[in-house]
């Protein structure tokens, strides 16, 4: 058809997008390497990276991040199979309860954290590091729950559960063995990419961490971009890094995924 | 401790093949941990707070704390937070919108879509901290941007009545989110049109405007308008890019929130749930029309 103009739009339009979101990381990344004045080098990098605060408040964070993951996939997994298999009634409560996280600001969420979980309050969580430590990874993991649940629910939307469970209990299998033999191994792609979004999420995340006053990865960010000049670029820049490194991961696991379903699955 | 349960169900169950006698009850005891974990964690905290909202120190009910929501700064928070979160929706699902159909085209090299999808899903969750920090290195006073204008073009961002810490400024650093977002959330809906509709549609002599007049946007707006509602919510309630490009000076609601939690300013805890029974309310509005939007969306297509 007439297909000249309209891929000329095309071009425009992904031109457009190319310059508006690459121009910041350009400009981020000459000006992280600005850090000395007779000329462009890794200064502000080194400074980054020697930081004692940038190695534990990362450290921190990425431990906080895998704790979220196990505790996630521990909760979202059995959940999501057994409202499959047994309870296909409740499945819009579930979900509905799954999507709140995207309707109640983090902000509202550690507000009540904070509440309900203060230092006089019934459960006083927050009274010490480890009870407000196992709070932060529980606001996480409320955080990741839409995320983490879709992928997961349509993961075993791809599989059939209910042959499977009979396959597997007809062989004699108890539930612990199904979960661990026949639903995990099909779900490993699901689960890996709601891992990498999970951390993704979780890695960077400013509002929770700070109002629990945990020395996670966020705050340490914008304590260092409150003071700094050129450190905050080379940080933006890592932060990007990591981000990407986790979404590409995603799109890896996806695209085996892919590879390895049956091809009638769905219309790409 | 329930998994222990389930399994000695099976056991029970394999012994006996009948078929779940008394299975309803027993049956949810699979969904207990999560529902359990919900309560804690998701719905009591904010429960608390909303009943809080009602009442005073003492523990009393009242609306005062709700009039409070009307005093002259909140408003302006409020105000300025829906702007922002409004004209960054807007804006990003038209330009996501069009950044979707343009990938979608037919005339661009195959690369470009998974290219594109790849980095919205970077983009997506490129938020917070280093986001504000990439925008000041680009748009702040030193940033680069300001300077190559001012060095080439002659022309001072900042004295033209720009600046970063502004509302154009927050709109225009939220985009840098909402905009992949928006192209991540309405693909899926794009590729859900079916080539034969706008072959139907033009051996019936219809033109590639009537066939987005007539089919493919009636098609499409439950799912356009979720999509905005959505992003507008993901603004309304995002802290850490504001509070990291303007600390506390900006006054958002999210922000006077913060501040109130941290006790920065007059630390007043029956305000504080207020704003936060406020904000509850604004995203949990638009929330409920997404989800009814994409109920209808849909039933359409079934």
């Amino acid at each position: 058809m007439k297909s000249a103009p309209s891929s000329l739009g095309a071009w425009l339009a992904m031109l457009f997008g190319g310059v508006y979101f690459l121009l910041p990381l350009l400009a981020t990344l000459i000006f992280s390497l600005k850090m000395r004045r007779e000329g462009y080098s890794f200064a502000a990098y080194q400074v980054v990276l020697n930081d004692v605060n940038f190695r534990q408040s990362f450290g921190y964070s990425t431990l906080v991040g895998l704790l979220t993951i196990v505790l996630g996939i521990v909760l979202v997994v059995p959940t999501a199979y057994w409202v499959r298999l047994k309870l296909p009634r409740w499945r819009p409560l579930i979900e509905f309860i799954t999507l709140l996280p995207l309707v109640i600001p983090a902000i509202v969420i550690v507000f009540g954290y904070l509440r309900l979980y203060g230092s006089n309050a019934w459960l006083p969580l927050t009274g010490n590091a480890r009870g407000t430590d196992l709070l932060l990874v529980c606001g996480y993991v409320t955080l990741a729950l839409p995320y983490l649940y879709r992928a997961v629910d349509s993961g075993l939307g791809a599989m059939d559960v209910r042959s499977l469970t009979e396959a597997a209990q007809s062989l004699g299998a108890g539930w612990r063995s199904i979960l661990w033999h026949v639903v995990f191994p099909n779900l490993r792609s699901a689960m890996l990419s709601g891992a990498f979004l999970t951390f993704a999420i979780v890695i960077g995340e400013f509002t929770v961490a700070s109002l629990l006053a945990r020395p996670a990865f966020g705050p340490y960010l914008q304590l260092i971009g409150a003071n700094r000049a050129y450190e905050p670029a080379a940080l933006a820049m890592i932060a990007f890094a990591i981000t990407w490194a986790a979404m590409g991961l995603l799109q890896v696991v996806t695209r085996n995924h892919r590879a390895l379903a049956p091809p009638s699955a769905d219309s790409d | 401790m329930t998994l222990g349960l389930e399994w000695s169900l099976t056991a029970w169950r394999r012994a006996r093949p009948v078929r779940w006698p008394c299975a309803g009850a027993l049956r949810l005891l699979g969904v207990a941990p999560f529902m359990l974990f919900a309560l804690l964690f998701l719905l009591l905290p904010t429960g608390f707070l909303l009943l809080g909202a009602f009442q005073d120190a003492a523990g009393h009910f009242t609306l005062g704390n709700l009039r409070r929501l009307f005093e002259r700064n909140v408003l302006e928070a409020f105000r300025l937070s829906l702007e922002v979160s409004a004209a960054s929706a807007l804006t990003g699902s038209l330009l996501g919108l069009g950044l979707a159909l343009a990938a979608l085209r037919a005339g661009l090299p195959a690369w470009m879509r998974p290219t594109l999808m790849t980095f919205c899903g970077v983009a997506s969750n490129f938020a917070g901290v280093p986001l504000a920090f990439a925008f000041l290195s680009t748009l702040g006073r030193m940033g680069l941007v300001t300077l190559l204008l001012r060095r080439y073009a002659g022309f001072d961002l900042y004295a033209s009545g720009f600046s970063i810490l502004s509302f154009s400024g927050l709109t225009l650093t939220y985009l840098y989110f909402q905009i992949p977002l928006m192209v991540l959330i309405v693909t899926p809906a794009i590729d859900g049109l079916k080539s034969e509709w706008r072959e139907a549609c033009s051996s019936l002599g219809g033109s590639t405007l009537d066939y987005w007049r007539h089919v493919a946007l009636p098609i499409l707006w439950p799912s356009l308008l979720g999509s905005a509602l959505l992003l507008f919510a993901n603004a309304f309630g995002a802290v850490a890019t504001a509070y990291a490009l303007t600390g506390s000076s900006l006054n958002i609601v999210t922000i006077l929130l913060y501040a109130q939690i941290r006790g920065d300013v007059l630390h007043d805890q029956n305000l504080g749930y207020a704003l936060a029974l406020g904000m509850v309310l604004v995203t949990g509005l638009s929330n409920a029309a997404y989800i009814w939007l994409r109920a209808r969306a849909e039933r359409g297509r079934e």
